[in-house]
Order: structure tokens, then sequence, then C-alpha cells
């Protein structure tokens, strides 16, 4: 009989501690969703709200139904700022990965001085993207730059990179290698995991060092290069600074290049310098949807792809 | 392609050698001294390509640091020390534009966005990794959400509401946001929290410290080095970001260093008066102060995109 009191009690207490808890813990995470209601969830909805109307801020939005949609279709600087941005972002997202995992091999193997290298390599990853937006029309300039005087040097063609459309982006892509700094240092961490004795075996059996990175080395870290993966294509996706210092602006429009209208860097311009914001939301949602579209299908390919430790799948 | 990545394939290729030493001891091919001589050639390749990485990596700052220090005319002469060395360029840019006004200003946003959402992304972080409660799991869930969602969507009407508060052409939109946490940060955050031995916590509660009191002066001070990476981290965002300021600022006086460079290339770059000494000392000054952070900062910079990368 007693025992079956102090159960109910202990119940009880704990059922009012819970309560304490809970209300202790919503306390705590007060200030993100308060933050979560103001900054994502009201502009996501109103956002919606937009995409259907035609606003300019000073007028009330005015409904339009789905005309803002259809314009988009119809709209050439749409589909010329989509395939810019699917261009750059599939140069962009390989290379990076690429490069960048060579250099952590290459670090994994300075053994001491490796840790000088990985800050050497970091270091590029600080620079504002303003100034990097500056260093490559410097560097990369058709007639004077550092970049086509060596490649002129040695004899190679040297592209007007920052005035021919077809270098523009490769241009960019280049310039973005030199800040892939967090690459490096994730994938080297990465690196740093995989078991030492998988490459001593491999070696006794003969495996030669192509072999090694293609049958040990990428599966065991495929959840990295994924991860990599991901982010990097949802950051090309939103290239807009280096672009738009470059190439866009007030006093530089003569210098306006249309290969270097990338989505966002559009997006931009019809919100904020034309005011068609209803415009303009419409679009980011279109960009929502391909992001969403492209994440999803890494993902499912990912599936067959990527070995996660520890884990059946 | 799919054989190459597949698991089981490198697992069983990894294990085949192990069997094949078992049965029968394999000789010795590479004799140990011709082996040394080697690797030995090797380490050197190694350290002559990373040393030739360097050498790119670095050069960019050289070269904009170089050409800050020479006349208009050998901006483009891509010597390393400058011919005619000058400290015009910085006398210059300091009489063509308010300089010193744009430094404050971005140091004001800088300082406010880190130090707010350092301490508003602690406070969530400790409030999903201490406490348990029903629901849990599906919020912290929809703050990582959040991080999915692109910065285009909400852009507008954020904008909107900063204007509608009267704060456009102001400071205030530039950081004011982060007084309510930051998903990236709460992640990070509460990752570490995880990693503190719970025991801790409960002997001060014993010891009749209240909720607040555990997170302040047990958590927090257990959690420096993660508070120290969210802070540099933020730092450097919003030290280097030029997008919101584009939108939220007009005039000249309320410009952070970013937004004075654009403003100076727009001025002085192609289009322009072709002035690009001006240009170059402009992206000196605003790369420097990242540079000296990194130096500050160097192993939480490091070992926090590590642990991102390993986390996430």
């Amino acid at each position: 009989m007693s025992t079956v009191v102090s159960a109910a009690q202990l119940s009880a207490r704990r059922r009012l501690s819970n309560r304490r808890e809970t209300v202790a813990a919503l306390l705590f995470i007060s200030p993100w969703i308060l933050g979560f209601l103001i900054f994502t969830v009201w502009p996501v909805i109103y956002s919606g709200y937009l995409s259907f109307t035609d606003y300019d801020v000073i007028n009330d939005p005015n409904f339009v139904g789905l005309e803002n949609y259809v314009t988009m279709f119809e709209d050439p600087r749409i589909a010329l700022s989509l395939t810019n941005t699917l261009i750059y972002t599939i140069l962009s997202v390989p290379a990076h990965i690429i490069v960048a995992l060579a250099l952590a091999m290459l670090l994994l193997r300075a053994a001491r001085a490796s840790g000088f290298f990985r800050t050497v390599f970091f270091l590029p990853k600080m620079t504002p993207a303003v100034a990097v937006g500056v260093l490559f029309l410097l560097l990369f300039n058709g007639q004077d730059g550092l970049i086509n005087k060596m490649l002129r040097a040695i004899g190679l063609p040297a592209p007007y990179w920052t005035t021919d459309p077809f270098w523009v982006k490769p241009g960019l892509v280049l310039i973005s290698l030199w800040a892939m700094g967090s690459s490096i240092v994730i994938l080297l961490a990465a690196l740093k995991n995989v078991p030492v004795e998988l490459y001593e075996s491999a070696r006794i059996d003969g495996a030669n060092l192509w072999q090694q990175t293609t049958r040990i080395t990428v599966p065991m870290i495929s959840s990295t290069i994924f991860f990599l993966v991901i982010i990097n294509t949802i950051a090309g996706f939103q290239m807009f600074t280096e672009a738009y210092t470059a190439f866009f602006g007030s006093g530089n429009t003569t210098y306006s290049n249309d290969a270097a209208l990338f989505f966002v860097i559009y997006l931009f311009q019809q919100g904020f310098e034309f005011l068609n914001m209803g415009y303009a939301s419409a679009m980011a949602w279109l960009l929502f949807l391909v992001i969403t579209i492209f994440t999803v299908v890494q993902f499912v390919v990912s599936r067959r792809l990527v070995y996660y430790e520890g884990d059946q799948r | 392609m799919t054989s190459t990545l597949d698991p089981t394939d490198a697992a069983a290729r990894a294990a085949a050698p192990l069997a094949a030493a078992e049965t029968a001891e394999a000789p010795r091919v590479v004799p140990p001294r011709r082996r040394t001589t080697r690797s030995r050639i090797a380490r050197v390749v190694l350290y002559v390509v990373l040393a030739g990485c360097a050498v790119v990596f670095t050069y960019p700052f050289v070269w904009l640091v170089s050409a800050s220090f020479k006349p208009r005319s050998d901006v483009f002469d891509n010597l390393l020390i400058p011919k005619n060395f000058t400290f015009e360029n910085y006398l210059t840019i300091w009489q063509e534009a308010p300089i010193g006004v744009w430094l404050i200003n971005s140091a004001i946003v800088t300082i406010l966005a880190a130090v707010t959402v350092t301490a508003s992304s602690a406070m969530v972080a400790w409030g999903f990794a201490y406490f348990r409660f029903r629901g849990r799991g599906a919020l912290f869930a929809l703050v990582i959400g959040t991080m999915m969602l692109p910065g285009a969507v909400t852009m507008i009407p954020t904008f909107l509401i900063w204007n509608g508060l009267g704060a456009t052409g102001t400071l205030t939109p530039l950081w004011a946001q982060n007084l309510f946490g930051s998903a990236f940060y709460i992640f990070l955050l509460r990752q570490f929290f995880l990693g503190l031995p719970r025991e801790l916590f409960e002997a001060a509660r014993i010891d009749g410290a209240n909720n607040w009191r555990i997170f302040t002066r047990v958590a927090l001070p257990l959690c420096r080095p993660a508070l120290a990476v969210t802070l540099l981290f933020e730092l450097q965002a919003s030290w280097t970001d030029l997008m919101r300021p584009l939108i939220y600022l007009r005039d000249s006086d309320t410009f952070t260093v970013p937004r004075g460079l654009k403003s100076l290339l727009d001025q002085f770059g192609f289009g322009g008066e072709y002035h690009w000494e001006i240009i170059v000392t402009a992206s000196v000054i605003t790369t420097v102060p990242m540079i000296i952070l990194f130096f500050i900062g160097q192993k939480q910079f490091v070992d926090g995109i590590a642990t991102t990368g390993t986390k996430g």
C-alpha cells in the first residue's frame, strides 16, 4: 500500500519537475523561437504572398495572380542567369573538391610541417569577398594581369578572363579556388581518421597511389566529400559578392557582363535596384525550388555512393 | 563508378592482403636502403610541391600589399618590391573617402554582431543540450532546417521589416538579427555542451545553483573554446559581408569598409577614373583586419572548421 502511494507521489513530483524543466528550456530557447517567428516564418509567408503581387515598396502590393511566374518563363535574363549559375556551380564544385582533396593529401604526408602549410592554405579564406572580386579584376586582367603575363611567358594562350563571356566563369572559378581553405581543413581532418592499416595492407598487396586513393581514401571519406558537395553546391547557387563586385554596381555599368549575371545578382537587381519586389520574391522561390531539387537528387545519389562508418546502409 | 565507391568492396580489398599475409610470408621485394633513398626523394618532391602551392596561395596578398605602395603607373608592373616606393596612396585615400568613418562603422557592426550572436546562440544551445522536454528533437530539427532555406527567400520581407521600423540607412539591420541566435552556431555550441560531463551540472544543482547560475557559472566557462570559435567566425562573417550593406546603406557616411571599397571601385575602377592604386590600397585596408584576426585566432579557426566538417 505504502509503496503505491510513494510511487504516485514520485510520478507527480516527476511530472512537476518535467514541467519546470520544459519551462526553463523554453526560456533558454526563447530568443531563437522569437527570431524564428519574426525573421523566418513571417518572411517566408510574406514572400510567398508577395510573389503573387506587384510591389514597389511605395504603393500597396497589388495582387496579380501567377503573372510573376509566367513572366519568369518569358524573361530571357532569368534563363540567362539560371544557366550562368548552373555552369558556375557545375564547374566550381568538382574543381573545389578535387583540388582541395589533392592539397589535403599532400598536407597529410607533410607530417611536421603540415600545420604551417595548413595555415598558409587557409589564410586566403579570410579575404573579404569584395577584395577577392577586386583581385579577380586585377590579377585576371586580359592585358596587364599577372595571370596572363605568366601564361604568355610560357607560350600559352592568354584569354580575356574579365571581358570574354566564355572565360568569365572559368576565371571566377579559379579565383574562388584560391579561397577554399575551409574545404582543405575539413578534408584533412577526415583523412586523419582513415585507419593507417588500410593503406599498409593495400601497399603489401601492391596497390599504387592512384589505387589507394580511389579504393581506400575516397570511399572512407565519402561522407565528408558528400557534405562538401552539398555545402559548395548551395553556396555556388547563391554566388553573389565576387561577381557583383567585379561586374555590377553603380559606376561600372559600362563594364557589366552578362556572362557574370548570376541568379542572386539578377534577383538583387530586380528587388533593390528596379524595386520589383513581387517579381524578386517569385525569383527567390524559383531559386529555392532549384536548390531543393539539386539537394534531394544529391541525397538520393549519395545513398548509393556514400559510406558511413558503423552504419549498414 | 559505383563499384569504386562501394564500401563492402573497399573493405574486402583491404581485408584480402591480411589473409594472404597469414598463409604465406611475402618476401620483401625492395631492399631497405633503396627504400629510404626513394622515400627521401619523395619527401623532397612533396615539400617542393607544397612550397610551390604556398607561393600560389600567398602571392595575391603580397601582390596587393606591394601594389598599394606603388604610384599609379606602376600598379600593373607585377614587381614584388615597388620600383618607386610611395606611401602616398594611403594619404590620398584618406582625403578621397571617409575611410576612418567606414572603419569605425565596420568595427561597431562587427563587434555587436559577434557578441550578440555568441551570447544568444549559447543560451539557445544550452536550452537544447541540457534540458529534456517533449518535442526537443523536432524543435532542434527545425533549427537545423532553417539552414537549408536560402537567404534570398527571406531577404525582401526582412528588408520590409527594417524599413517599416525606419531602420534602413542605419547600421542596426546589419547586426540586430543576431540577438535571436543563429542556427549554425546553435548547432556548434550544442555539440560542445553535449560533450561536457553532466555530473558537473548535477553537482552544482545539489549545491543549490539555479538554472541561470548553472548556465553562466558552470557551463559557459567550460565552453570557452567553442565560444571563441563562434565569436571569431561571426567577426569574420560580419566584417566581410557586402550584401546587407548594399541593401540597407545609402549614404557614404554609414558605409562599412567592404561597402566603401565597392563604392571606390565604382568610382575609380572600370567605367570610372582608372585609379587602381586607390582601389588596391582600399582592398589592403579591408583585408588587413581579417589577417590580424586570423593570427589571433588561428587555432580556433582551423579547429572550428575541422569540427564543422566531421560533425555536420
